[in-house]
């Protein structure tokens, strides 16, 4: 056994109690979240103020006297200093008050908490058609490295990865919809279902399922398969590829040879063993395409008509609703970092050398 | 073997999804009977308040849930303005003193009466609240502190109404059907009112009208949905509900207006009206819009204020060519100020694509070899196409026009600064009255730079207007409604003539409807769209 020189610095912290280093750890978490949601702030209350598009005309159009346009103008807080601004700005987000939307005359919090749903219903499906698939995919192609099976895998992953998703949901409404009307057209459901069963939770899929109305539930399987099919495949090709890469890294190792000399099965070996070693860093890969998801889909969110965060972002982009932009830059910015919060807190749990 | 169970295990995660598709019960083929769909991009509309509102689908939505003073045969609006909330009215000798009755029996959507307080509320609400829309009643000289002279309900079934000067009755009562004389229930806005804002919140996203719907409810950018009112006075609709429904995409909509998933799809594209063509379940309607095309030249650059380089450029531009290719289904040549359908309109259209005569007026001029030329144009796809087909006619009798593009602001900018020499233009009527576009095209009281009558485009092209302000302002208080629409259609063909516009489009609109669907109006260029005596 050979000495080990302690540095004090080293014995102070092993001396720490374990809630102290938790404490700093997480406060050191804190900040850093912190920090990113208030550069995110800025960079994006900056942006939203150099736009060469005009919030004020956005509000009174452009026939408006100058004396409305003046009204206006003071009343959104635009004839103050940019500085002041912004630090009125920040301190209502503090607040909770991401200020009223002008597209939709309606707190903008309000706006989201109302759309948020339509957006994480989609994102999650998808998501789960994503890692249902392209998991068991990846697998399979590295498994059959180089050969046909691996072939064919990698081709369909790289053609969801390339087409535009504009093209490919156009398309699938045009045959799963329009000819073979297997599916429901644009939109959460058939319109005259709307607003029947009680929203409790926005996700339609489960407000219908809370009310046992099975017909509104069949009918918003029947929108949301499509457009969540369609996302599904778009990150089945993201997750197919990367877990491919992951396990080939891991079927090269010696414990798989070691596992095999042993006499386990290929199945064991394969799904049981390395699988479970690719599970932590593609915890990762899957936690970045949901947040992908859920940042807003936003031309699929457009070609289905569907309601979601990505659409409510981009109309208020396109109406200079700087509040609803701004309000909506920071919910994206929150989930995120949510996330991938999420994404460290599942790794400490799945990988035992990261605890 | 390993492979096989790989595929059972893909199989079996494929088995969580696919049958999810298979068992799916089919969408349904067609709406309710009584329920009509319509797809419409309503991104546009910001408020729901009608002393507010100035947007296509505002107009759209007021026509449906609320009444006016008077109002126009939505089916019919050739016959021009008729009895509504007003039953009759009177105008005294002078002109100046209008006096309505109120028809009897008529109650707003919460079964309240519709009394004369009611227009007075309304009519004074759209001039307090002083939002975008309110020149339309202001111009008559309506003002904060005048109210109690001009705005008056003198007991509940009687309101007078005052302006400053005598204006063409035509006029007055074109104005009181636009959407900022909606006629709301005073009771129940002053209900809702917070810190004076007589109701301005509230109303923004609820209804208070006598009209043939009220609101059930508004999401933004996804849907907004009307039930018949009970209470109507011409009997409730036949549709018990309309939902207009925000699907952006033209393909969206004509896929689902093909499925029988909506009854009304109001934004096609050409391509896809083309494409609905030999579809018998659905038939297509085309109507005229207020949106004129044209180009104008600054009167205060040398070359471009001599009369005969106005009239060659008349003539150099390719009108039926471009209507006919990139504009197809979207505008049809029109070459006078006034849209069609509109009180006074001109069907004349004096002006052809003709070189030759071209050439002979550039050399009358003494321009035989042409010169430069500046065209400012807004990004916007039908405009830019429109400045390149000119520029290429231009090409070919020596003048070398080059294109300058720019957003909105930047192009308005200049052109409400004289800063430009050729402006590819587009003006939309405010109100369904001809004044409403001969006060902005032939109207130039003062054409110094100071002046900055920036709302006019005679005054913003530097043009006197000279002879046609008076003109115009004659029209504007010409009692007899044939008299006066005669003298637009003089006016009009005068502006041809000697006017720095070369006007040369008008909009049309294209709506997929479904086979069954009658008693739908578009609205033509006078309003917006009505869904009151929609049938299917």
């Amino acid at each position: 056994m050979t000495s080990v020189n302690i540095t004090p610095e080293a014995r102070r912290r092993s001396a720490a109690s374990p809630f102290a280093r938790r404490t700093k750890r997480f406060g050191a978490a804190l900040f850093s979240i912190l920090a990113t949601l208030f550069g995110l702030l800025f960079v994006t209350f900056l942006i939203a103020r150099v736009m060469p598009i005009d919030p004020v005309l956005a509000v009174v159009g452009e026939r408006a006297s100058n004396e409305i346009y003046e009204a206006a103008y003071k009343q959104l807080g635009l004839d103050k200093p940019l500085v002041v601004q912004f630090l009125y700005y920040v301190r209502d987000v503090v607040t909770g008050d991401f200020g009223m939307s002008t597209l939709t005359a309606r707190p903008v919090l309000q706006d989201i908490a109302r759309v948020f749903p339509a957006t994480l219903e989609l994102a999650t499906l998808a998501t789960i058609i994503g890692v249902a698939l392209g998991i068991p995919a990846g697998v399979i192609a590295a498994v059959h490295e180089g050969r046909w099976q691996d072939q064919i895998l990698r081709f369909i992953g790289l053609f969801g990865y390339s087409m535009p998703i504009f093209w490919i949901g156009l398309i699938g409404l045009l045959v799963f919809y329009g000819k073979l009307g297997w599916v429901g057209g644009p939109g959460r459901l058939d319109i005259y279902y709307v607003d029947i069963v009680p929203s409790i939770t926005g996700m339609i899929l489960i407000d219908s399922l809370i009310a046992r109305d099975w017909t509104i539930f069949w009918n918003a399987v029947s929108h949301i398969i499509l457009p969540a099919s369609i996302l599904g495949y778009y990150s089945l090709a993201y997750i197919s590829r990367m877990t491919r890469s992951f396990m080939l890294e891991q079927l090269g190792q010696e414990y798989i040879t070691t596992a095999r000399v042993k006499g386990l099965s290929e199945t064991k070996v394969i799904w049981r063993h390395a699988l479970g070693n690719v599970m932590i860093p593609l915890i990762t890969v899957i936690v970045l395409s949901y947040a992908t998801l859920l940042e807003g889909s936003v031309l699929t969110e457009v070609i289905f008509a569907w309601p979601g965060l990505g659409n409510y972002i981009t109309n208020a982009l396109l109406s200079a609703d700087m509040n609803a932009v701004l309000g909506g830059t920071v919910i994206v910015g929150l989930v995120f970092v949510g996330l991938n919060l999420l994404s460290d807190i599942l790794y400490k749990f799945v990988d035992p050398r990261a605890r | 073997m390993l492979f096989g169970k790989t595929i059972a295990a893909l199989s079996l995660t494929t088995a969580l999804v696919m049958p999810m598709i298979g068992a799916i019960p089919a969408a349904y083929a067609e709406t309710p009977p009584n329920m009509l769909v319509v797809a419409h991009r309503i991104d546009d509309l910001i408020s729901l308040d009608p002393q507010e509102m100035f947007e296509f689908s505002g107009t759209d939505y007021a026509n449906s849930v609320y009444q006016t003073l008077v109002d126009y045969d939505d089916l019919d609006f050739s016959k021009g303005f008729g009895p509504s909330i007003a039953s009759s009215w009177e105008i005294s000798e002078d002109g100046k003193t209008y006096t309505f009755k109120i028809a009897e029996g008529l109650k707003f959507a919460s079964g309240n009466p519709v009394t004369a307080k009611d227009v007075e509320f309304s009519l004074r609400r759209a001039i307090l609240l002083k939002k975008t829309p309110s020149f339309i009643l202001t111009q008559f000289g309506f003002t904060e502190e005048n109210l109690d002279e001009t705005l008056v309900a003198k007991d509940d079934s009687t309101f007078v109404l005052v302006s400053d000067k005598k204006y063409a009755p035509s006029f007055v009562l074109n104005c009181m059907t636009s959407a900022i004389a909606s006629i709301v229930d005073s009771k129940l806005v002053m209900e809702h009112e917070v810190d004076g804002d007589l109701g301005n919140a509230w109303l923004k996203t609820n209804s208070a009208g006598s009209g043939a719907f009220k609101l059930t409810s508004w999401k933004p950018n996804e849907s907004l949905t009307i039930e018949a009112n009970p209470n109507f006075s011409e009997g409730a609709p036949a549709m018990k509900r309309v939902i207009i429904r925000h699907i952006p995409e033209s393909a969206s909509q004509r896929l689902l207006l093909e499925k029988g998933d909506v009854d009304i799809a109001r934004n096609l594209t050409p391509e896809d009206v083309a494409g609905l063509s030999g579809n018998e379940d659905v038939k297509v309607l085309t109507d005229m819009r207020g949106r004129i095309m044209y180009i104008s030249m600054n009167q205060s650059d040398e070359i471009l204020s001599n009369p005969k380089v106005v009239e060659a450029i008349k003539y150099l531009i390719d009108y039926e060519g471009m209507a006919d290719s990139f504009l197809k289904g979207q505008y049809v040549v029109h070459q006078a100020f006034l849209p069609l359908s509109y009180l006074g309109e001109l069907q004349d259209k004096p002006f052809k694509l003709d070189i030759e005569k071209a050439k002979a007026l550039l050399a009358e001029a003494g321009y035989a070899d042409g010169f430069d030329v500046e065209f400012i144009v807004r990004t916007e796809q039908d405009r830019l196409d429109i400045a390149q087909a000119l520029q290429n006619n231009f090409a070919q009798v020596g003048i070398n026009a080059s294109i300058v593009q720019g957003t909105g602001k930047e192009t308005l900018g200049k052109y409400r600064a004289r800063d430009f020499q050729i402006y590819v233009g587009a003006w939309g009527p405010d109100y369904p009255d001809p004044q409403t576009n001969a006060d902005t095209f032939t109207h130039n009281p003062d054409n110094s730079i100071e002046a900055k009558l920036t709302g006019k485009l005679a005054w913003r092209n530097a043009w006197a207007a000279e002879g046609f302000t008076e003109r115009t302002e004659a029209a504007v208080q010409e009692s007899d409604t044939a008299k006066r629409a005669e003298m637009y259609v003089q006016l009009q063909k005068d502006f041809q003539k000697e006017a720095p516009f070369a006007i040369m489009f008008q909009k049309t609109e294209q709506n997929g409807l479904g086979a069954s669907v009658e008693g739908y109006s578009m609205g033509a260029a006078i309003t917006g769209s009505y869904y009151g005596k929609v049938t299917k």
